[in-house]
């Protein structure tokens, strides 16, 4: 009686080693926030001393149009106006996303729906191996094939903000195509029976229920396309032209965000206005990304609120 | 085990009806399922009597949900269905057949309660849009007499337009026969709708069933018996992908004539 009392009592080795587990995976995730603060607090501080040092004025910042930071402006304050970025990253964002959803919505059905043989064995390795193609590739192939065809058909030089759609069209194609067959999968299969039953069409339940009720999860994926096209710095810059000049058309050279920060950012000091003005702009995509995140977990929550019965 | 196999495949006991005093409306010929290479389904051959409620049991995996699903061809993308399904004197497992348009005259409700999440007056419009009716007035029509019959239209007449989700089980389900009866089929077939309900539940989705068999065929999966003999005019009993005995309800309760019918009443088995 009183052994296992003592052995009650006792620390055994079991408790131990789930103790030391607990203490290394909860260390491995203090290193993540750690990291993930730690970015926030770097981009912040510099991003933030462009207002704070530099004394700009953040609304100048956010709507002027002329950017060249090393030099004054045409009102004798530095040119640091990042609204050409601005235009260009939102409308390439949305351009490509208007362009994909409809492309990827009709994949997705086709995998998920109507062959899903064929979509689980062809479509979707292929699909998920476009998204694994490095950028720079995806950049490559848009100067030597878009940028050439935008020329030839539309006119300009074939740099500009129409090229920069087609390039992220195909490079989000495959994320939302792939996060939409998820969410077409995710549709109870007691829904198509249903409708089925009830003597509706193939066509019919598919339209009228299974992409109804999937709706939440290819609004996050088209979020999800939107996030990836806003963030792609390489192969945009490679056929956008990188001109900070607000954009008049679709053919004319033009920028984002991010190519202009990945162009700039190694030929400024650490410090300078040049610099400061450079984060930013990160700083604008990060809170960016940020708000892309939280689009994403609110439709998720109330597409989940629409499936509990 | 082998040898009590052997001793019962051969022991069959199927009712066949008199086509002059009864009238048949759904019967099958030679059905065969297979899942992929393995045989779900090698005697089942039933015949339907118009307006009577006929229960299938069996314990599970014999085969009698599967024959269900056969019956309107909703195996049609997951198993073969080979034989002959005869409707009105047409095969409906032919491939003439607009399977679409036959599912409309041939009804099912699941096991498990599936309404779409939509309102419950949509639920029931659902299948009638489809179809191409959008006058309000007909379709307030029908949304009501559906709901009527399946008798819980005093429940929810003042909530039409809130989700079905919301509904409790034994009403979703009821919704669900509701639905299913808004197109007007001619038989009502039924894969263990009471399964997942309680008690109470239970015997209001049966007094809806007697209620519907004076206009609807109706077959019934269950795994119920007490349900199968309250409710049914007749019953057969599946076995490992046979129809072993199918007789009247009353009969196969207290008199079977198969040893396995007998084992699997009296509980010895299943």
């Amino acid at each position: 009686m009183d052994k296992i009392r003592a052995s009650l009592l006792k620390k055994s080795i079991a408790t131990k080693i789930e103790r030391r587990g607990k203490i290394l995976s909860l260390s491995c995730l203090a290193l993540i926030i750690l990291v993930v603060f730690l970015i926030f607090y770097f981009v912040a501080s510099r991003g933030l001393a462009t207002f704070f040092q530099n004394h700009i004025n953040l609304w100048q910042f956010l709507s002027g149009i002329q950017w060249n930071p090393g030099t004054v402006g045409s009102n004798g304050q530095p040119a640091v106006g990042a609204l050409p970025m601005i235009v260009g990253s939102f409308l390439i964002t949305i351009f490509s996303a208007i362009v994909a959803t409809p492309f990827a919505i009709g994949t997705a059905v086709f995998m998920t729906e109507i062959s899903p043989r064929r979509g689980a064995q062809i479509l979707r390795p292929v699909t998920e191996l476009l998204v694994g193609i490095p950028s720079v590739v995806y950049g490559f192939i848009g100067l030597q094939v878009v940028v050439p065809f935008v020329r030839n058909t539309f006119g300009g030089s074939g740099y500009g903000i129409l090229s920069g759609t087609f390039v992220l069209f195909v490079m989000i194609l495959p994320t939302v195509t792939s996060m939409s067959a998820d969410a077409l999968n995710a549709v109870p299969r007691y829904y198509r029976e249903a409708s089925l039953a009830l003597g509706a069409t193939r066509w019919q339940t598919i339209y009228k229920v299974v992409l109804r009720a999937a709706i939440p999860g290819m609004l996050t994926a088209i979020v999800f396309g939107m996030a990836r096209a806003f963030g792609e710095a390489l192969a945009v810059q490679m056929v956008i032209g990188n001109a900070t000049l607000l954009p008049h058309n679709l053919v004319s050279p033009a920028s984002t965000l991010t190519s202009i920060l990945t162009m700039g950012i190694g030929n400024t000091v650490m410090g300078s206005l040049q610099n400061n003005a450079l984060w930013s702009l990160a700083m604008i995509l990060l809170l960016m990304s940020l708000l892309f995140n939280l689009i994403i977990r609110y439709i998720g929550r109330k597409g989940k609120l629409n499936h509990e019965r | 085990m082998a040898d009590n196999n052997t001793m019962t495949t051969d022991q069959r006991n199927i009712m066949t009806f008199d086509p002059q005093a009864h009238e048949i409306a759904l019967s099958t010929e030679d059905l065969h399922v297979f899942y992929g290479n393995s045989e779900a389904i090698s005697e089942g051959d039933l015949q339907f009597e118009r307006y009577k409620i006929t229960a299938l049991i069996g314990p599970s995996g014999s085969g009698k949900s599967t024959y269900l699903r056969s019956l309107n061809r909703m195996n049609d993308r997951i198993a073969t269905v080979k034989g002959k399904i005869m409707y009105r004197g047409l095969d409906i497992n032919s491939n003439d057949i607009d399977v679409y348009e036959m599912r409309r005259h041939i009804g099912m409700v699941f096991q498990r309660p599936n309404p779409f999440a939509k309102s419950i007056y949509e639920n029931i419009a659902f299948a009638l849009r489809q179809r191409g009716m959008n006058k309000k007035a007909d379709l307030d029509e029908i949304v009501e007499r559906s709901l009527r019959q399946a008798a819980m239209w005093d429940q929810v007449k003042d909530d039409l337009n809130k989700s079905a989700l919301a509904l409790s089980g034994g009403q979703q389900q009821r919704l669900c026969i509701a639905r299913a009866i808004a197109i007007k089929p001619d038989i009502l077939l039924l894969d263990e709708p009471a399964s997942a309900l309680d008690p109470v539940s239970t015997s209001q989705i049966e007094d809806t069933l007697l209620e519907l068999k004076q206009n609807y065929t109706i077959i019934i999966v269950t795994h119920n018996m007490q349900q199968a003999s309250r409710i049914s005019d007749y019953t057969a009993f599946f076995n490992l992908g046979k129809a072993l005995e199918y007789a009247e309800t009353g009969d196969i309760f207290t008199n079977p004539k198969v040893d396995l019918t007998n084992d699997y009443i009296s509980g010895n088995f299943g």
